[in-house]
């Protein structure tokens, strides 16, 4: 199982804003590793970093030994990352269809699209019946798994998830969860932001707590959840 | 009847100089759609358009459907080239600095024209036979059909490109949401360079279809279509593609109405009566939605 993402002292700037302060983070390959923390910590940049959105000042970041701070956005996804971004901004005004084919726009294999289109329909069946519908009518479930079916169509070997539980139903929270991890287990190592610490603690293998740009604990996702610390802060008690 | 008849014929006259806006308006509305720029060169664009389907007739001599897809090819690249050099510095810049580069970019287009075609307005060669058609009392010229048939395929292609191509998918995507658009691995500078392509071809083939209508063309010829394009794109809801088309339609024809019934000095009065009215009554235009996505 060797290190797949190696984030080495990254600083992210917003303007004259320091909003990530000298992080480092690993994800090995297979895992399900979740980031935890307040709002306004920085989670949110710090996938936006990886996928190139953002660019650090310093530091470095290597996917599958590759450097990839600096690289533009759309060249990151073709290197094996996508992004389920927070607020999951699907393309409200384009079919789910289109939105899903827009997932795999870096791809030029028909029938691979198809075939991994069809997964997606397995694993997400109510997106199948709505395959015409316009995405912004969907609801907001749905839309979390559109988000996540088009994250999927690039055929990503480390797959970003920022908040799929905001907003949501504690049942469809709980589905949701379910399916990370079986995206996981067939193959899929995750890099999970959450604020409903206690469920993203529940499926991770490791965890990282950032506050206010910093992390300031890191360890095995159990026993964070055990920690009195994690508990205090995180988890209501 | 008397007056039907001439309602009838004002509409037709208004459907073929709309067409006409609704080609430039376009290009507005997919610009303002990817960057949100008001790309007040856009006028200026189709003036050239206009001059280089004059060369091509008179200079090379082809008819007419060759001179203008050469005019949309060259005119088409001369908007990316605007882009790159003008707009893409500035990316990351306030607005207001893009738009105010805009206005440069219209002032050296027209004037860089005026140094190298002379300010003399230029006779447009007669490209199509002076006949006219009768449809039952109404009667429709051959260069009304021409605008009317050319802007018509025109549409059906960019409906297609817009709707079916890989390449107008990721344009309507970065519309939308320009850094998720990113996410889907959409290079979003070279759908913007396309879309200047586009956008401009189009204006060049207005350009060119108002130098066979009117017969004449001079290098501020863009400056008064340019506004009323401007104004068509918000009437039908700036950044939706129905919405220029329909707004340029209309414009056209309250135009004609106006110039028929009325007075033609009135006509330009209209048009901006008609900018202030959406503005006050409905700023995002016929087409324009208030709701997105849910959160
Ligand atoms: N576009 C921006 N411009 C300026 N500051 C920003 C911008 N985006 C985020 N910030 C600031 O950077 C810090 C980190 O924000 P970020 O969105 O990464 O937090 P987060 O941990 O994802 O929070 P949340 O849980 O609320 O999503 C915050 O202080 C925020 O105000
Ligand atoms: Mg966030």
């Amino acid at each position: 199982m060797g290190t797949m993402l190696t984030i080495n002292d990254i600083n992210v700037f917003y303007g004259a804003i320091h909003a990530i302060k000298g992080v480092s983070l690993e994800v090995n390959e297979g895992e399900i590793v979740t980031l935890i923390g307040a709002n306004g910590a920085g989670k949110s940049t710090i996938l936006r970093t990886i996928s190139g959105l953002l660019k650090p000042k310093t530091g470095s970041i290597q996917f599958e030994g590759q450097e990839i701070a600096g690289m533009p956005a759309h060249e990151i996804v073709k290197t094996g990352i996508s992004q389920v971004p927070e607020g999951r901004r699907i393309f409200a005004e384009m079919s789910v269809l289109e939105n899903l084919e827009l997932g795999a726009f870096t791809r030029k294999d028909k029938d691979g699209i198809k075939a991994d289109m069809e997964l997606v329909f397995e694993r997400f069946p109510r997106l199948k019946e709505r395959i015409g519908q316009l995405a912004g009518t969907l609801s907001g479930g749905e839309q979390q798994m559109l988000a996540m079916g088009r994250a999927l169509m690039s055929r990503p070997r480390l797959l970003l998830l920022d908040e799929p539980s905001m907003g949501l139903a504690p049942l469809l929270i709980k589905e949701i969860f379910t399916i990370i991890q079986d995206i996981n287990k067939t193959g899929t190592t995750v890099l999970l932001v959450e604020q409903n610490a206690n469920m993203a603690l529940s499926i991770a293998h490791r965890a990282y707590v950032l506050e206010t740009g910093r992390i300031t604990l890191s360890g095995d996702a159990k026993e964070l959840a055990a920690s009195d610390e994690v508990r205090k802060a995180y988890l209501g008690g | 009847m008397d007056f039907l008849h001439q309602f009838v014929q004002q509409l037709i006259n208004g459907v073929s100089l709309g067409s006409i806006y609704a080609l430039i308006a376009l290009g507005y509305t997919m610009i303002y759609g990817i960057i949100k720029l008001i790309n007040f060169a856009h006028g200026d664009i189709y003036m050239v358009g206009a001059y280089i389907g004059f060369f091509a007739i008179t200079r090379a001599g082809l008819s007419i459907v060759p001179a203008l897809l050469i005019s949309m090819v060259v005119t088409g690249i001369l908007g990316m080239i605007v882009e790159r050099l003008a707009y893409k510095p500035l990316r990351h810049a306030p607005r207001i600095s893009v738009l105010i580069t805009a206005i440069g970019v219209s002032f050296f287009l027209e004037y860089a024209s005026m140094y190298f075609v002379s300010p003399t307005p230029r006779t447009f060669p007669e490209v199509i036979p002076s006949v006219a058609f009768n449809v039952g009392p109404f009667i429709v010229n051959g260069q009304q059909m021409l605008i009317m048939g050319i802007t018509l395929v025109l549409m059906l292609i960019l409906t297609y490109i817009v709707q079916k191509t890989k390449l107008g998918k990721a344009m309507r995507a970065a519309s939308f949401d320009v850094e998720t658009a990113q996410l889907m691995g959409i290079n979003a500078d070279r759908v913007i360079s396309f879309t200047f392509c586009i956008g401009s071809a189009l204006a060049a083939a207005a350009g060119v279809l108002v130098g066979v209508y009117y017969n004449s063309i001079d290098p501020l010829m863009g400056i008064m279509p340019g506004l009323k394009a401007f104004v068509a794109a918000v009437l039908g809801g700036i950044g939706i593609l129905p919405g220029a088309v329909a707004g340029g339609i209309i414009l056209g024809v309250i135009e004609a109405l106006v110039s028929g019934f009325i007075s033609s000095t009135f006509r330009d009065a209209a048009a901006f009566a008609i900018l202030i009215l959406v503005l006050l009554f409905k700023p995002s235009g016929i087409f324009g939605k208030n709701t997105r996505e849910k959160v």
